[in-house]
């Protein structure tokens, strides 16, 4: 009797992609152990420290730094996507807190400096993308806000969670202009907050957040429309009642509360079929839940996600 | 020679030189295209500033009657075809970018914008009929058609000028100041007319 040789299928050899990926991993994790090291008092472009963590790493080619760092929005440093690069350099980081109130036993406020050493700082890569149709993918560093919502212990009536961002005019020259209620608030869902997913996110790309990008601290939420992920918080607030966003204030029937990523719930004025991932030319399908569905689809069963956008 | 006529050969030597100025956002275009200059979203920012041209030289355009009333400039009149031509050659930009560039000819997708995205829906046939007014923007045409009714046929331009300012208007996500602007722009020059159209039938009754 002849022994079989196995055939080995194409999809079970590795991509080149991964294998950059998995070296990139393991010089990560080399450089992790500094990570214990951690100085204080960190500032934009500084590196931060991290273990990478191997269950969100992305095969796709990330986005470069440069497009990550100069083509955003934030409308409190004007509106056009060049602004915030060109405009963020007046918000001072530091000294910085973040006040934890509301539902919660223990409200707490944190200094940025301590908060950086709550939990351990990862790497993920998470994809973007944004209502207007295009997106990213961005080596982000943080830990799970989950962290940080366990410290003030909610009580049962926290069933929202609303993040504030800093508002002061003359470090957010946008907050000049009402172009949208301020400060800009957000909110999510507690078992949304409380997701492995949601990042509590401090860095990006090996180093400290540029300004621009939502310094010192802000939140990722990979499987909603990036306006959701607010930036540069001062406040979080743990509430009874769902809270309603600035965005959902400048045009409730454009965004709701939920904003996940959906191809099938276009935007009044643009369709969500299709995205343009940044430097590629041909547009992409996007996907539900922004590829995140078998993590988060269960959040949503039984909800009807067409009125529920 | 005063301002108010000029002779051919200075005529000539305006023209080209607005013609060259008119050219600038078009050729920083091209070398932003080439020298990789255009940011993260080159596509975008074609469109936008393709877009953005047509939409001035339309005002420029209809600015020269004004200017010409108060100026007493009476070359003025002569200049303005070229404005109109630049600005359908930028809307002819602005529209190619879109079927090229940003949807690559996928029919459906472009089809289902012009049906159901309400700034496409009103964008797409004020191009179209910016077509009438280049074809017949030639000397042989305007004989052939003779004087009052190519005047009528022109008169299209205050519609394809609303058409392009509710256009970037409804585009636009949260700040309006730039369609402000435009539409600013336009209610003055249109305001214009409707007063001298008024007062000339004032003159008229008198």
């Amino acid at each position: 009797m002849k022994a079989k040789i196995p055939r080995i299928a194409s999809s079970e050899i590795t991509s080149p992609e991964l294998y950059a990926d998995r070296r990139r991993f393991m010089q990560l994790t080399a450089g992790a152990s500094l990570a214990s090291l951690l100085p204080t008092g960190l500032w934009a472009a500084d590196k931060l420290p991290s273990t990478a963590n191997p269950a969100y790493l992305l095969s796709e080619k990330t986005t470069p730094y440069k497009d990550v760092t100069t083509y955003n929005n934030f409308y409190e440093f004007g509106t056009s996507k060049e602004d915030p690069a060109r405009n963020a350099h007046t918000l001072k980081t530091r000294p910085w807190t973040i006040t934890v109130d509301g539902e919660v036993k223990k409200p707490k406020t944190f200094d940025i400096d301590a908060l950086l050493k709550l939990a351990a700082m990862e790497e993920r890569v998470y994809r973007l993308r944004c209502v207007e149709a295009w997106s990213m993918v961005i080596p982000w560093l943080g830990y799970p806000l989950a962290e940080l919502i366990k410290q003030v212990e909610p009580t049962s009536k926290a069933k929202f969670v609303e993040f504030i961002t800093l508002d002061d005019p003359a470090q957010m020259p946008g907050e000049l202009s009402q172009v949208l209620a301020w400060p800009y608030t957000e909110g999510l869902r507690m078992d949304e907050a409380m997701h492995p997913l949601t990042l509590l996110t401090f860095g990006l790309y090996g180093e400290v957040l540029p300004n621009q990008n939502g310094a010192p601290v802000r939140v990722v939420i990979p499987w909603k429309y990036g306006f959701k992920s607010a930036k540069s918080i001062v406040k979080i607030r743990f509430t009874e009642t769902q809270p309603v966003s600035s965005w959902m204030q400048a045009g409730p029937r454009e965004y709701g509360f939920y904003s996940n990523v959906n191809p099938s719930v276009d935007h009044p004025r643009w369709s969500q079929a299709k995205e343009r991932r940044i430097g590629e030319f041909f547009k992409r399908e996007t996907l539900p839940f922004n590829g995140y569905a078998e993590q988060v689809a269960s959040l949503y069963t039984g909800m009807d996600l067409q009125a529920n956008f | 020679m005063t301002l108010k006529q000029l002779n051919e050969k200075t005529l000539a030597w305006v023209k080209i030189a607005i013609l060259l100025m008119a050219l600038v956002p078009f050729i920083r275009l091209i070398i932003g295209g080439f020298t990789d200059d255009l940011g993260a979203n080159p596509i975008e920012k074609i469109t936008r500033s393709t877009g953005y041209w047509a939409l001035t030289f339309i005002m420029l355009g209809l600015s020269i009657t004004p200017l010409r009333k108060l100026s007493g400039w009476l070359w003025l009149t002569r200049i303005r075809r070229m404005l109109g031509l630049v600005a359908f050659f930028y809307a002819c930009l602005h529209l190619l970018t879109y079927l090229v560039l940003d949807q690559f000819f996928d029919w459906d997708s472009i089809i289902k914008d012009i049906i159901k995205r309400p700034y496409i829906t009103v964008g797409f046939p004020t191009f179209l009929l910016m077509i009438p007014l280049a074809v017949t923007s030639n000397n042989a045409l305007i004989k052939k058609l003779g004087g009052k009714r190519w005047r009528q046929l022109h008169r299209l331009v205050y519609v394809i000028a609303i058409g392009g300012v509710v256009h970037y208007w409804w585009l636009v996500k949260k700040d309006l100041s730039n369609p402000i602007l435009f539409a600013g722009i336009l209610s003055v020059l249109l305001a214009f007319r409707l007063f001298s159209w008024w007062r000339d039938r004032q003159k008229r009754t008198v």
